[in-house]
């Protein structure tokens, strides 16, 4: 087990040792500089099974640390067809290696820069390694210049350094926002791990939660009864909690709706509150709904691979809905999943012409944003649903929470879903602050954990990743008295759990559903509750009466309150 | 090093343009080298412009700076999360005259704490919208000396530029200004540790090519008094394709020769170099596309529809017994007969 630096080390590192954030600059030029892969700064290599059972060129039992790689002869020349290849497939990536004219705007505006303050990770020079590449393998003034006209060539220290940095970008498209020219570092590091690929650079966290989604249909390779079983016992819970009994329809031909969410909401905490949240949810609006062993698993780790494998997996949906014949499919808390289904999905596995325009069978609110893709955003769902008062809901239930709201980088930079989860946040808390305006909306900072980097050995990275987030929610709880961290992303609720206890002790993770599930007021339920969805004892609770009284219900708010900023 | 390296370039290229000024190469000087110099630069552009366009846009992947188009009730931001063609124009607009997501730029400090502080930081839009618009005037004004006769916007544009009327001939204030913003945008490169360490040689040049032209520029107008007559005549003489070398253009006629090389230079570097952002900033599918990807589907040319999910058949083969161990409704029941729907 890697030992993870305390955060008065890591600060140390920030403040004291010399840091180009702060403007120390690096003796030597960033082309001379080699990496170097010490424990906690790198994720385990995939494990050749696993890449076996997909197909993934060059299986092999390696380490990012060794010497040799063991690649296979001729891999660079692997390496350059395949980036040729993705010129002419992709106009941003050939346009993004032609045009930044290295402006420095991006430069402070990476988390893991400012939580490193390592060169590399500034998003200029991170793409500027595989700029480097392009003019020095296929430009006439790098193949001829070389350093002075910017170019290199493809060799194993170039391949090691790609291995490195762009397992250290989680495609937050922050860097996007504020460049001239929309310059997408999420691009390159797409173009760059598919380029990994093709030799055999991979890393175990993601490859191993491709296989298993592909096979079994989540992340973690639940069979389908241990699925099942798991949200049947989160089931129990609620009505252990609530009284409300709730049987959650499964793979269930002619429903109304297919939900589909992050598997992580089955199983992991607290992804599970956020679950039991839904559950109660559809139970109180008495939706027509199924969900699905098969597509069990919205997240897509297929997108932090290669194109192909996002497609495969994401096909399961449609693929799904249409034996089911539902109508249309709702979809959960999750970044990465949103970003695959609000800019991928249609293009990819449509046209979805076997559903039907989705409309919310309460309201009669007809998702036109939607009208191709036939998918629904929960929080847009629940949003329309608090709108037009079909909800019963005491945001005081969730007077224990002093709330701030995590824009996730993909709902917010790449889909543009800021205000459905404020308002709807809004309705079911009473205690709502924004972190500060420069860490927040498009601008919000990354957990420092996504595009599978969640895992343990890369703490370290993850912690550095993850200070500009940590830091904002710090301060609004150190100013506002703030304790839960609320977020519409399942690698979120995961790996800011993680974060907040590392940098914000104190500090907890939610998401909005788990709010929304507490708010619920149900006939008949039980109340005065014992305690919440977490199954803590947050309310004044004395044992009930013989007859215990339901509350009268609390009308849904027309307006949000105004959180302040 | 590559700050060096650019300087010694555009000495260089003074050098041999005044060594073949002395030699009398006029006829190449102001003739050949202007119009390969054009030639090189509207082939090159457009072929650049033609490359990008070759590769197709696979997915439509705006990045949403604001508020997406949903709910009716919900107030959609339609500059910034554009979702209609108008709307995307709109943010165009914005993003190539002024530089919007520039504006948005702040520095980022790290003090005791560790706490991480955000301050607005417009100098870098400030100097590149001013170099920008700034040169563009400067070539605009350029026109007196294009056509015959004078268009309109030309005296607009030079009785603003020349509103301080502090000397002879009429003294510019962009001149001023590109200089002073070629300076600035220079010495950030030198003195900002994260961009000194970013940068190129590619990056050096055209800053010091540029701020050549312009020295040039101000020297041939104001104090060396290049004969404009004769500089007029040779200008016309190329854009109306009947090129002529004038004898009148006086003793400093060098400084125009040189002027001339430069800006020639200039041309044949453009679509070469990163200048090329030019036309790139209309083409980033980050910016010119609408966020409407769940309203109407985008459809990227080498799609392949030969990959298909693990199919529910195979899925449920490999887990019949187990789903039917928990009541999940079958396809084929376990003893292999096809069951009916539930």
């Amino acid at each position: 087990m890697v030992k993870t630096p305390k955060p008065k080390e890591l600060t140390e590192n920030l403040l004291e040792k010399p840091n180009l954030l702060r403007g120390d600059q690096p003796k030597q030029s960033w082309m001379e500089t080699p990496v170097e892969f010490k424990p906690g700064t790198y994720c385990h290599a995939a494990k050749p099974k696993v890449l076996e059972g997909l197909g993934f060129p060059n299986p092999r039992e390696w380490q990012p640390g060794d010497d040799d790689w063991q690649l296979p002869d001729g891999w660079e020349e692997t390496i350059l067809k395949g980036f040729q290849e993705r010129l002419k497939k992709f106009r941003s990536f050939k346009l993004y290696m032609d045009i930044c004219v290295r402006c420095g705007a991006c430069a402070d505006k990476c988390h893991f820069f400012l939580g490193s303050g390592d060169p590399k990770n500034m998003p200029v020079l991170r793409a500027e390694l595989v700029r480097s590449i392009y003019r020095g393998e296929f430009k006439t003034a790098g193949k001829i210049l070389g350093s002075i006209a910017g170019g290199r060539k493809m060799t194993i220290g170039v391949l090691k350094e790609w291995f490195m940095y762009f397992h250290q970008c989680t495609q937050c498209r922050r860097c996007s926002v504020f460049c001239p020219y929309g310059i997408d570092t999420a691009e390159i590091t797409m173009m760059a791990r598919e380029m990994m690929s093709l030799v055999g650079a991979n890393i175990n966290w993601i490859m191993e939660p491709v296989s298993n989604c592909n096979r079994t249909g989540n992340h973690l390779g639940l069979q389908p009864h241990a699925f099942v079983s798991s949200i049947r016992s989160l089931c129990e819970d609620i009505e252990e909690i609530t009284g409300v009994s709730i049987d959650v329809p499964f793979n269930k031909k002619g429903a109304e709706i297919l939900f589909i969410t992050p598997s992580a909401d089955a199983f992991a905490m607290p992804g599970i509150y956020t679950m039991m949240g839904y559950l109660l949810l559809f139970k109180h609006i008495g939706l027509d709904y199924t969900m699905s062993t098969y597509a069990s698993e919205g997240g897509n780790f297929g997108s932090f691979t290669n194109n192909e494998t996002m497609k495969m997996l994401n096909a399961k949906m449609y693929a799904e809905a249409k034996r089911l014949g539902v109508k249309w499919i709702l979809g959960g808390e999750c970044g990465h999943m949103w970003r695959v289904v609000h800019q991928y999905m249609d293009t990819m596995n449509g046209p979805a012409d076997f559903l039907e325009l989705p409309k919310s069978p309460i309201t009669g609110t007809v998702f036109s944003n939607a009208a191709s893709t036939k998918m629904v955003h929960i929080a847009e769902f629940t949003a329309d649903l608090i709108k037009h008062g079909k909800l019963k809901l005491d945001p005081s239930r969730n007077d224990h929470w002093h709330t701030t709201w995590h824009d996730s980088c993909n709902t917010a930079r790449g889909m543009g879903l800021l205000e459905e989860p404020r308002y709807v946040l809004q309705n079911v808390v009473n205690k709502f602050h924004e972190m500060p305006e420069n860490t927040i909306r498009e601008q919000t900072f990354c957990c420092g954990s996504g595009t599978g980097l969640n895992t343990d050995e890369f703490m370290e990275v993850r912690m550095k990743g993850g200070l500009p987030r940590a830091n904002a929610v710090k301060y609004v709880m150190e100013k506002h008295d703030v304790n839960l961290l609320s977020c519409v992303c399942a690698i979120d609720r995961a790996t800011l759990s993680s974060l907040v206890q590392y940098w914000v002790p104190g500090m907890e993770v939610s998401g909005l559903h788990e709010l929304v599930g507490n708010a619920l007021v149900f006939e008949g339920e039980k109340w005065p509750r014992a305690m919440d969805l977490r199954e803590d004892e947050p309310y004044d609770y004395e044992e009930p009466e013989e007859e215990p009284e339901a509350e009268a219900p609390a009308e849904a708010t027309e307006e949000g309150g105004e959180g302040d900023v | 090093m590559s700050m060096l390296v650019s300087l010694i370039a555009v000495f260089g290229l003074v050098a041999v343009s005044y060594m073949m000024e002395l030699v009398g190469l006029h006829t190449v000087l102001g003739i050949i080298i202007p119009y390969t110099a054009v030639l090189v630069f509207l082939g090159g552009f457009t072929y650049r412009i033609i490359d990008w366009a070759r590769s197709p846009v696979p997915f439509k992947i705006p990045t949403t700076c604001g508020q997406q188009e949903s709910l009716s009730w919900i107030k959609h931001n339609k500059l910034e999360s554009p979702s209609t063609t108008g709307q995307v124009m709109a943010r165009m607009f914005l993003e190539v005259f002024f530089f919007r997501s520039l504006f948005r730029n702040t520095k980022t400090d790290a003090t005791e704490g560790p706490r991480l502080l955000y301050t607005s930081d417009k100098f870098l839009w400030l100097g590149g919208i001013v170099f920008h618009w700034t040169f563009l005037v400067i070539v605009l004004r350029h026109f007196r000396l294009f056509v015959e006769p004078v268009p309109g916007f030309v005296h607009l544009l030079e009785s603003v530029d020349g509103f301080i009327q502090l000397t002879l001939p009429t003294f510019y204030m962009t001149d001023m200004v590109i200089v002073l913003v070629v300076t600035y945008l220079f010495i950030r490169r030198v003195v900002i540790p994260q961009v000194k360490y970013i940068s190129l040689a590619a990056d050096f040049f055209p800053l010091l090519l540029i701020l050549a032209i312009a020295l040039t520029g101000i020297l041939m107008r104001y104090i060396l008094k290049v004969n404009i007559v004769g500089v007029k005549e040779l200008v016309h003489g190329l854009f109306a394709l009947s090129p002529v070398i004038p004898d009148n253009l006086g003793s400093t006629a060098y400084i125009f020769y040189i002027h001339l090389f430069l800006v020639s230079s200039l041309l044949v570097y453009f679509p070469f170099s990163k200048l090329m952002h030019m036309g790139g900033v209309f083409m980033s599918p980050t910016r010119n596309l609408p966020n409407d990807s769940r309203k109407h589907r985008h459809i990227n040319p080498w799609n392949d529809p030969n990959i298909k999910p693990h199919s529910y058949e195979a899925y449920e083969d490999d887990f019949r017994k187990v789903m039917k161990s928990v009541g999940l409704p079958l396809e084929k029941d376990v003893d292999g007969e096809e069951e009916g729907e539930k």
